[in-house]
């Protein structure tokens, strides 16, 4: 079985490595998304270092929580988490996108362990995450299901298809989690199409939402432990993100969703995020 | 098959096929769950749904959601069927039957009734005539078509059986039962319904029993007609193909379809790949249909009994 980890400081240095390898990996691949990734590092860490019950050396353990990733295309900050927590070894992470590789452009479900979904198309992991739902309920179950899904995808009218079945089945064992950063390819999302009212409308569709800051660790395991409480609806961890959150020029630009650093840009990434090791591990705490 | 084929008793749509080998399989196997995107009496869901409420998921006029659905329940181990009118399931939900059923591989059944033209009063709207093209060019899906009431029942039973997804069409519109439950059914191979040696007639579906007939007017003209019930589109029986192709000279296609990308297109990409010899894709011409009740339409577009055999009498003219 899993160890949890339970120090935020320690936590916040794993963040680190995972932002550390996914400007590598997307470096080694020569395409993919790098804003979007770097800046779920720390809700992918909360999540496999202490949300989820898993067990990498068990991936398909019959009663672990079921991680579905809908936004497919973060996937470089999925992988490292994986590697980091034992799933696979870590050298694999730099085959990503290659030919022969386990490491898929957007996840295939057998490819890798720990995979649960293949995705890419956007709107659909919340649909999978609800059918798990519906099952782990009428079993009594105890595992939960979690769903990653990002801000953009709520313009794919299959969301709130999902949404509204979710609420129907009073899925109480279902926590999902937006990535609300606020861009998507062509822009930001307020200006390609505004999704906002967002957490008013979940609540209308008779969800539960939180706001957080999902660069926040420790407010992030703390919104996911406040679903579990919730009975007989679903929730929605909304997550506001910084997209490329801790490499400077990355940082809220929409430039940066969908392609990859060059090797400048790789080394003074790499740079900053030494620095702020460094600092973190001065740190009390 | 029935002692007398000119006599079939019973008139009874594919739908209730499906919708009885569900309930079956629901009795048997407490692992078998099944939705509907509230169509679920049009589809025969709702034998089962009464039956095993626990088991049966209502999603609303959600397709989309409920191949996504789907997914996630079969991958909790479970043998899913997914039932919707063909028009909207595949035809508003491609893109998450290829991507959460099938790259995901995972053991979702989708049963599409009211295919084609005989929707009839509907409209072409509701005549979905590209489902097949759509679905078998999705890698891991097995397309299958059966040609009555009883066959449907055990298509819904042996897609069960197999893991990868299945997609099976069937209709509302009453046609002959002229398979028994002694009949074997296997998926991938076709059975012949009639002998011929001057031409052989692939159909599935709900035209295969007026193929049948076709042929025994055509005898009366001195044609010899094989009929084969092509009732799995893919994977096709490419052996029972190659075979009449031989025997015969000449293949016809008959299908309540597009000629584009349906078993005509299966039988011809066959043929085109091995031998030589001329196949007639007979069905719906590149078109949208029109309102008009099922027999008025299978007659005008030339899929009943006669316009069947006219179309073989016209090829046979150009094969001599």
């Amino acid at each position: 079985m899993w160890k949890k980890v339970h120090s935020i400081k320690k936590l916040n240095l794993i963040a680190n490595v995972i932002r550390q390898d996914v400007v590598k990996m997307l470096y080694e691949a020569k395409s993919g998304h790098s804003a979007g990734s770097i800046g779920l590092a720390d809700i992918f860490t909360a999540l496999y270092f202490n949300v989820l019950y898993h067990d990498p050396a068990n991936p398909d353990w019959p009663d672990r929580d079921r991680f579905v990733l809908s936004n497919g295309h973060v996937c470089p900050v999925f992988y490292s988490a994986l590697a980091n927590s034992g799933y696979f070894p870590k050298e694999e992470l730099m085959t990503l996108r290659k030919l022969g590789s386990r490491l898929q452009g957007h996840p295939h479900r057998g490819a890798l362990p720990g995979i649960e979904n293949s995705s890419g198309p956007l709107g659909q992991g919340l649909s999978q995450a609800v059918g798990m739902a519906i099952v782990a309920k009428s079993e009594r179950k105890k595992w939960r299901v979690y769903c990653m899904v990002s801000d953009g995808e709520q313009q794919e009218g299959q969301s709130w298809e999902a949404a509204m079945l979710a609420a129907k089945y009073r899925l109480g064992n279902l926590t999902a989690i937006m990535d609300r950063n606020n861009i998507q390819i062509d822009g930001y999302t307020e200006e390609v199409l505004p999704i906002e009212p967002i957490a008013e409308k979940y609540r209308s569709f008779g969800w539960n939402v939180i706001n957080v800051d999902g660069h926040n660790i420790k407010k992030i395991i703390d919104a996911c432990n406040e679903s579990k409480a919730v009975y007989e609806r679903p929730t929605m961890i909304i997550a506001h993100t910084i997209p490329g959150k801790a490499v400077s020029f990355m940082e809220q630009r929409f430039e940066w969703h969908g392609k990859p650093p060059s090797q400048e840009d790789m080394n003074r990434a790499l740079s900053e995020l030494e620095n702020m090791r460094t600092i973190m591990e001065e740190e009390e705490i | 098959m029935i002692a007398d084929l000119n006599k079939p008793e019973a008139k009874k749509p594919t739908r209730d096929g499906f919708g009885k080998g569900l309930l079956e399989l629901g009795e048997k196997d407490s692992n078998v769950w099944a939705l509907s995107a509230d169509v679920s009496e049009s589809t025969r869901t709702h034998w089962f749904a009464e039956k095993f409420p626990g088991r049966f998921i209502q999603v609303g006029v959600a397709e989309q959601n409920m191949a996504g659905v789907a997914s996630g329940i079969a991958h909790c181990g479970k043998t899913v069927f997914v039932s919707a009118f063909a028009a909207f399931s595949p035809g508003r939900n491609f893109d998450q039957i290829r991507v959460s059923v099938c790259y995901n591989d995972v053991n979702v059944n989708f049963h599409a009734s009211h295919s084609g033209i005989t929707v009839g009063p509907d409209g072409a709207s509701h005549q979905i005539l590209e489902d097949i093209a759509l679905m078998r060019s999705l890698p891991n899906m097995i397309v299958i078509s059966p040609a009555d009431m009883e066959e449907a029942r055990k298509a819904t039973i042996a897609a069960a059986a197999v893991k990868t997804p299945c997609y099976i069409r069937t209709s509302r519109q009453n046609t002959p039962v002229f398979t028994t439950p002694d009949d074997k059914f296997e998926i991938g191979k076709s059975s012949v319904i009639r002998e011929g040696k001057d031409v052989a007639i692939f159909a599935h579906g709900v035209v295969t029993y007026d193929s049948f007939l076709a042929a025994e007017k055509l005898r009366q003209k001195g044609i010899d007609a094989a009929v084969i019930n092509c009732h799995t589109i893919k994977p096709v029986d490419e052996e029972a193909i190659l075979k009449y192709a031989k025997q015969c000279g000449l293949i016809v296609t008959v299908e309540d379809h597009q000629v584009i990308g349906g078993l005509g297109s299966a039988v011809a990409e066959t043929v085109a790949d091995r031998c030589h010899v001329p196949v007639k894709r007979h069905g719906i011409y590149d078109r949208f249909c029109e309102s008009a009740s099922a027999s008025e339409l299978l007659q005008k577009y030339q899929l009943d009994a006669d316009g069947i055999a006219r179309k073989v009498e016209e090829e046979m003219k150009v094969k001599k």
